[in-house]
């Protein structure tokens, strides 16, 4: 089932990029790039682990067998290696027959018989108990005149004993191996086919190309009722702008990813059986990850980039104005500092303090923290010195907000409470664990203004509030059965609101332990249903503080007031009805309301907060600036002429 | 002959043949090792044409419908038999080798489309209206009844699909007939015989950018289970695995940028043929978006596309009524043009007096020149000789005036860009040069006028000399212009006149809308709004005016021969007034909207149509008689907007003094729906009987062994006739004995047994005494041989006895003449030997 369960990330390395990745061994993730390194990630605390040198150069591809028990590795040097999976690492094995040219891709046979290269010009099958190449395929010999090398860039190993190679001439082409003759060949493209993947029952096949379309083959019969098959190119979908880099092939669904920083989910409608979500499209372009934080009271924001921080302060007006106006600023924004981070390893999250002195980062292996002074215009920085020596990485970091504490969120559920020192210094106060321990790593962090309360949720998706004043276990709240996305606890009524990757929203009194009697209204009377089929979660919680029935909500396109004061929408209403409302005389606009106040303004949307009663921030990164940073992608005319 | 008791409205000619697709015949049998002849069939208007593929010749004409053609396909079961479905509610079936209709079954309701299947042996599929419901069609099965004879009832009616649409192309029966598959709007529907299943699929209903996506067209694969359909939007989807209602998929394919108009596959499936708008026939291989070939450039708009069964020829049908035959390799292959139908007909109906052809707007900027015995276009005259571009909204040059000179010697075309601030006018004037037989530009004029102009004409004078050719323009700016030659003095100029102004007339700032020359040519009519006035054409001096106040003049006429002392003229408040010019008054008028005002060139009648209460009347009048000739009401239910008279190439013999008007020349009219029509005083198998019978064997006698031992017999006879010298006694008419002819030209299948044969075709090779006799014998035979195919074989040699007794033979040869008594019993006696021996075989 593919669900809005937001991604868990492994922060990224400099020098390790990711060719290929592949499960074996059960649930056990495994990476390989153009550094040499074959790397197990850890899930449950979300970090590479144990990196093995390949010993061949760049490794351009690695697929395991059906049975998760070997690995194999295709190498720049052209040489194919065998890796045994064991407990807590993998283990050298053996060396295939090794040729010139690199290996670009690599399939098993379903029976693990066998393994399919793909090379420059050529594809070779090796048999896995001799280590011989049994079959070599010049993939470029049916063109004639054409002086290019051609490239195989994918291939698939089917059941049948059929290999299905893409290649940089836009081909498909099924290829009988024992024979080493031509199938079928089908032209999908002019540029370069990049990515290919079969489905289990082996009757559909999913390529991605280098213009951004993405084509469904299927296997099917000739004439009804007759054995004879044939592979038929069917549907072109175009939801990509760039190379088309990955494509998989679920049961349900084409899933492709591409240059162009989106995950698409397709689903195949002949296979889903009732509508819901799982027969939407999905495209997946931003983390939904916290990656601004805001210090309210400072008016600053801390933007989070793979390698750096920047540090701007906002920008302000005396002037106000009508809906839909741009006021004149009295001050600009101004870049404040930019904070670069030290190695080659990515900034994995990142907090400033509600009162902007105090910045805090965190990489994989390190944990910084900053004590920023303001001086008149001028901004210094400085390192806290002697850090407490933490169980890292951390994977959330919050500030109090009277900026006196820090929490950091660490694997097996833990949080620890760092307590700031003026000028420039930090404690480990306490380290908070869940009663029954955990073994997943907490990822979202909420506390409450009064400085009382703290709530974790772990990989676990289990909700833990926390006693700040006495340092103890306050309560769980009851588990649901779907991902928290978000979390915040009011200012006023200390009662944590809680979203759920099914969209659903509850409110938890942290004080009484229990739901609030809303939360259970709108269990009972449910949410309207366009609002349940949204496919981005909420990624930020808000409240206002003048108006404590006031619940502001942000997924990536919308930005949402949720009244608890008013009624909810039935299905029959309305959901999005801002704009008809305003048409409405006043009189009439009473019996319309209801409690989504649903604002599409934004888009999209990365951030949204309240600094004070009528002062709100959004941050926008509009797709444009996105794909300005992007690659070019292929120029084609709109015509194909 | 029986003067027919009404003149009949025909339509004539000029038909589309693209009421529905063609049929690719097959290359007949014993033909084939001499000539690769085919046959190509094609649904035109009430008929059913047949086309030589290698001539591109008309061979047969075949009627008997009396409506629209709407289907015809071959029958699956015999190549050489034809089915047609018309409007009538008749399915016909036609020998058409031989242009015989075999059986007629009337089913009764309304039939739009025909198709035929090889796996269902007894029946057709039709497309017929729903009774009761307007607008819905069904797809029913009609069983056709072996029953003897030839007329007879299809009743047996199987709906088998409900909901189709109404045109041809959005059905198509599936591979060996497994299945049938129909689109309409955005929804497919695919029936399996088999399994009585019923699939439906739809595409999304919703607009796009590129237009909405509703299916145009259909075709299935003749092999495998796929279908390709077309869409507005250009695309082609095929379509698989549609036995299964959910796990269905199709393929896109796309490369049209405007609606799909027909597709077909080949013979083996291989490959896919579409056309649309783009006028380019694309050839898709492998069902693959990568792999297309096209022919490009090919005129207009695909209408039709059809495959010859065996794979070698395709054709596609045109809007334009033009039939092009391609190479299965995408070549060019021949092409056959019909009556070019443009949307506008602006130049009006013009007669070439050269070929007597029929001129008018052809394709765009074009000037076609129509035949109207052979319905078939002579040529295309390019005037505007610009690029013209497939867009809709542009605003292009198109030719809107023509006029021919006495002798078709000159031609005058005016063409112009519709523009409301400034229209850009251009006058040209061709020259039709003897030695390559086709008009030459001579002359050409910008902006002759200000304004647009409304009417040209030429001085039709026959006999005076050529540099007394005038031309005569009027133009919405209120002037008219006269145009005469000028000697060229320019030693460089090519040529040795040209045209220039000579003299400009105008009065009191009316526009001018039409002018006229009287038939000697000494006066000039010109009408400016409600007045007419009459110009001397030596002086241009201003005679005398006219008006008919309060309408606008619409058209006007001089009359010729007797009546030319009188001027026609027709308003828009619904008035014809006749001016006496010598009296200079009013000597009649009128109370009719005329519309079109046609004088007949040879005689004194005019013509006019008159449109009232949504029917167009014809009118036949003399000047000198206010009272018409004749009158039809109710001509036809479209509006009239043109109307010639086209001159008969010999007059003919009308039994009524009422169509006395109809002897010289024939009337030619031109509907609003570009239908062209005219009026026949005979019935309709009179009608048909020259062109089609007689034509099609003269034209299609085949080359065969016989024949050429018959032609080199004849060959010899005829020297020998010459040798001696002598008047010997003519042996024409054994040459084109009806006995012979029978003989060679009705189809083996139909003759009756050699042994029968054998004696009728020996005495038509021998000579009687007299010549008389052996005419009025060979007419007896003729009949006898009728009433034997009939009869059974028992009579067989009665009739031969009787040959026997009345024919007084003779041997044929040099010795004709020579022949003694003794010689001449000797012959006999071996004539009745010979009947034995054949007969035994």
């Amino acid at each position: 089932r593919v669900t809005g369960v937001p991604p868990q990330v492994i922060p990224g390395h400099e020098a390790r990029s990711v060719e290929a990745l592949c499960w074996a061994a059960g649930e056990r993730l495994f990476g390989a790039g153009l550094g040499g390194d074959i790397t197990e990630y850890d899930l449950a605390r979300l970090r590479a682990a144990r990196p093995v040198d390949g010993c061949g150069g760049p490794i351009w591809s690695m697929a395991a067998n059906s049975s998760g028990s070997q690995l194999a590795i295709g190498c720049e040097d052209g040489s194919v290696k065998l890796f045994q999976v064991v407990p807590g690492g993998i283990q050298f094995e053996r060396n295939l027959d090794r040729r010139k040219g690199r290996i670009l891709c690599l399939s098993w046979h379903p029976s693990d018989t066998h393994i399919a290269a793909g090379s420059i010009d050529a594809l070779r099958v090796f048999n896995v108990c001799s280590g011989q190449t049994v079959q070599r395929i010049m993939v470029n010999y049916h063109v004639q005149k054409v002086k290019r090398e051609c490239i195989v860039w994918s291939i698939a190993f089917l059941s049948s004993g059929t290999v299905v190679t893409s290649d940089s001439f836009g081909r498909v082409q099924f290829w009988d191996w024992e024979r080493g003759t031509l199938l079928e060949s089908h032209t999908v493209s002019t540029s370069a086919v990049l990515s290919l993947a079969v489905s289990e029952e082996e009757d559909s096949i999913v390529v991605g190309t280098s213009t951004g379309a993405t084509y469904q083959f299927q296997l099917l019969p000739v004439k009804m009722g007759s054995l004879e098959k044939r592979w038929v190119r069917t549907k072109p979908f175009q939801h990509h702008t760039h190379d088309v880099r990955a494509v998989a092939h679920s049961s349900t669904a084409l899933i492709s990813g591409g240059l162009d920083a989106q995950l698409v989910i397709r689903p195949l409608m002949e296979k889903v059986q009732k509508k819901g979500y799982d027969a939407v499209l999905r495209k997946f372009t931003f983390p939904h990850r916290r990656l601004v934080s805001c210090a309210r009271k400072a008016r600053l924001l801390l933007f989070q980039f793979s390698q750096h921080l920047e540090l701007w302060r906002l920008g302000s007006t005396d002037e106000t104005g009508k809906d839909g106006e741009v006021l004149p600023l009295r001050r600009m924004p101004e870049h404040l500092l930019q904070l670069k981070s030290k190695g080659p390893e990515h900034i994995y999250c990142s907090c400033v303090s509600p009162c902007g002195t105090w910045v805090a980062y965190s990489t994989a292996s390190r944990f910084h923290l900053y004590r920023v002074q303001y001086e008149g215009d001028g901004v210094s920085i400085k390192k806290v010195p002697k850090v407490p020596k933490l169980l890292l990485p951390a994977y959330q970091l919050q500030f109090s907000s009277d900026s006196s504490s820090l929490f950091v969120a660490a694997a097996r559920g833990s949080v620890h409470v760092l307590q700031l020192l003026e000028p420039g210094g930090c404690k480990h106060l306490h380290t908070f664990q869940p009663p029954s321990g955990s073994p997943e790593a907490v990822y979202l962090l909420a506390s409450s203004a009064d400085g009382h309360w703290l709530a974790a949720v772990g990989g676990d998706w289990a909700i833990h509030t926390y006693n700040l004043k006495c340092f103890k276990h306050h309560c769980a709240v009851p588990t649901y059965s779907c991902a928290v996305t978000a979390l915040a606890v009011h200012p006023v009524t200390n009662n944590l609101v809680i979203a759920y990757s099914d969209q659903q929203l509850f409110e938890f009194s942290i004080p009484e332990k229990q739901y609030t009697a809303w939360s259970r209204m709108v269990q009972n009377c449910g949410l309207h249903k366009v609002w349940l089929e949204r496919d981005s979660p909420i990624t930020h919680i808000a409240f206002n503080p003048k108006n404590p029935s006031h619940i502001l909500l942000h997924d990536t396109y919308m930005f949402c007031v949720l009244d608890k004061s008013l009624p909810l929408p039935d299905d029959s209403a309305l959901l999005m009805n801002q704009s008809t409302l305003k048409q409405l005389p006043e009189t009439a606009r009473q019996r319309q309301l209801h409690a989504f106040k649903i604002c599409k303004k934004f888009q999209p949307l990365l951030f949204a907060d309240l600094l004070d009663e009528n002062c709100l921030v959004m941050v926008e990164r509009p797709i444009m600036d996105i794909k300005t940073q992007l690659p070019l992608p292929i120029q084609q005319k709109k015509f194909g002429t | 002959m029986v003067a027919p008791a009404a003149l009949r409205v025909v339509r004539c000619g000029g038909s589309t043949l693209h009421g529905a697709r063609a049929c690719l015949g097959p290359s007949s049998g014993g033909q084939r090792r001499f000539s690769p002849s085919r046959y190509l069939l094609c649904a035109s208007g009430d008929f059913v044409k047949m086309y030589s593929v290698a001539t591109e010749e008309t061979l047969r004409l075949m009627g008997g419908h009396a409506d629209l053609v709407t289907g015809i396909q071959l029958n699956p079961h015999n190549h050489m038999q034809l089915y047609s479905s018309s409007l009538d509610g008749s399915i016909k079936l036609w020998d058409f080798m031989d242009g015989i209709p075999i059986k007629t079954f009337t089913v009764g309701s309304k039939l739009l489309a025909l198709y035929t299947l090889a796996s269902s042996e007894d029946s057709v599929f039709v497309v017929i209206p729903k009774s009761g419901e307007r607008d819905t069609y069904q797809l029913v099965s009609v069983k056709l009844t072996k029953a003897a004879g030839q007329d007879l009832e299809a009743k047996e009616l199987l709906v088998v699909l409900d909901g189709v649409d109404a045109s041809p192309k959005r059905i198509a029966f599936g591979r060996e007939g497994e299945y049938v598959a129909a689109v309409k709007e955005v929804n497919l529907q695919v029936y399996f015989f088999k399994r009585k299943q019923l699939n439906r699929f739809s595409v999304s209903a919703a607009k796009t950018k590129s237009g909405n996506n509703h299916f145009t067209c259909i075709a299935c694969h003749p092999t495998e289970d796929c279908i390709a359909t077309g869409h507005a939007d250009g695309k082609i989807r095929l379509w698989r695995n549609f036995y299964h209602k959910k796990e269905y998929t199709f393929s896109t394919l796309h490369w049209h940028h405007d609606t799909v108009m027909d597709l077909a596959f080949s013979m083996e499936g291989t490959s896919l043929l579409s056309g649309g708008v783009e006028s380019v026939l694309v050839l898709w291989h492998n069902e693959s978006d990568c792999q297309k070939d096209f022919l490009p450039r090919l005129g207009s708009a695909i209408e039709y596309i059809s495959v010859s069964p065996d794979g070698a020829l395709c054709c596609t049908l045109h809007t334009d009524n033009r039939i092009t035959i391609i190479n299965s390799n995408l070549r060019f292959s021949k092409s056959i043009q019909g009556l070019i139908k443009s949307t506008d007909v602006k130049t009006g109906l013009v007669v070439d007096p050269r070929t007597k052809a029929l001129v008018l707007n052809g394709e765009p900027g074009h000037l076609q020149f129509y035949c109207l015995q052979s319905d078939q276009q002579l040529f295309s005259l390019d005037i505007l000789q610009r690029q013209y571009i497939h867009q809709a909204g542009l605003n292009q040059a198109d030719l809107v005036k023509v006029a021919f000179s006495a002798q078709g010697k000159w031609l005058a075309t005016v063409e112009e860009r519709e523009e409301v601030t400034d229209p850009e006018l251009q006058l040209k004037l061709w020259f039709y040069d003897e030695e390559t037989q086709s008009f030459k530009l001579n002359t050409r004029i910008n902006m002759p006028h200000e304004d647009h102009i409304t009417d040209m004409c030429f001085r039709d004078m026959d006999e005076l000399e050529d540099d007394s050719l005038i031309l005569v323009t009027a133009g919405r700016d209120c002037v008219f212009k006269v145009w005469v030659m000028v000697e060229d003095t320019d030693p460089e100029a090519q040529q040795r006149v040209s045209w220039s102004c000579d003299f400009v007339g105008s009065y009191h700032n009316y526009q001018a809308t039409n002018c006229c020359f009287s038939e000697d040519g000494s006066l000039l009519a010109v009408s400016f709004e409600e007045t007419v006035t009459v110009w001397d054409s030596v002086t241009w001096d201003l005679k005398c005016t006219f008006c008919h106040p309060p309408g606008k003049i619409r058209n006007i006429c001089f009359g010729r021969l007797t009546c030319s002392k009188y001027l026609i003229g027709a308003t828009d408040n619904g008035f014809l007034c006749c001016w006496n010019l010598l009296s200079c008054a009013l000597e009649w008028s009128a109370h009719l909207n005329i519309l079109v005002l046609q004088p007949d060139p040879l005689s004194e009648y005019i013509a006019a149509v008159s449109w009232l209460s949504k029917e167009s009347s014809l009118f036949v009048f003399k000047p000198n008689e206010p009272r018409p000739i004749y009158i039809q009401r109710n001509l036809c239910k479209e509006k009239i907007q043109l109307a010639a008279f086209v001159p008969r190439d010999e007059p003919e013999t009308i039994g009524s003094e009422k169509y006395l008007w109809l002897r010289r020349s024939q009337l030619f009219f031109l509907t609003d729906t570009q239908e062209l029509m005219t009026l026949s005083t005979k019935s309709l198998e009179e009608r048909l009987t020259p062109s089609s019978k007689q034509l099609a064997v003269e034209e299609s006698l085949p080359m065969t062994p016989f024949s050429l031992l018959l032609g080199k017999h004849r060959r010899q006879q005829s020297q020998e006739d010459i040798d001696l010298g002598k008047l010997v006694v003519c042996n024409k008419h054994e040459q084109d004995s009806p006995a012979v002819k029978e003989l060679l030209h009705t189809p083996a299948h139909v003759l009756p047994s050699a042994s029968f044969l054998c004696p009728i075709f020996i005495n038509s090779l021998l000579i009687s005494k007299e010549n008389k006799s052996a005419e009025e014998v060979a007419d007896e035979v003729e009949m006898e041989s009728e009433k034997t195919d009939d009869d059974s074989d028992e009579e067989r040699d009665v009739t031969e006895m009787e040959q026997e007794d009345t024919s007084p033979v003779e041997l044929l040869g040099k010795m004709t003449c020579k022949l003694s008594k003794s010689q001449e019993k000797e012959l006999r006696k071996i004539r009745k030997m010979d009947y034995s021996w054949i007969s035994a075989f």
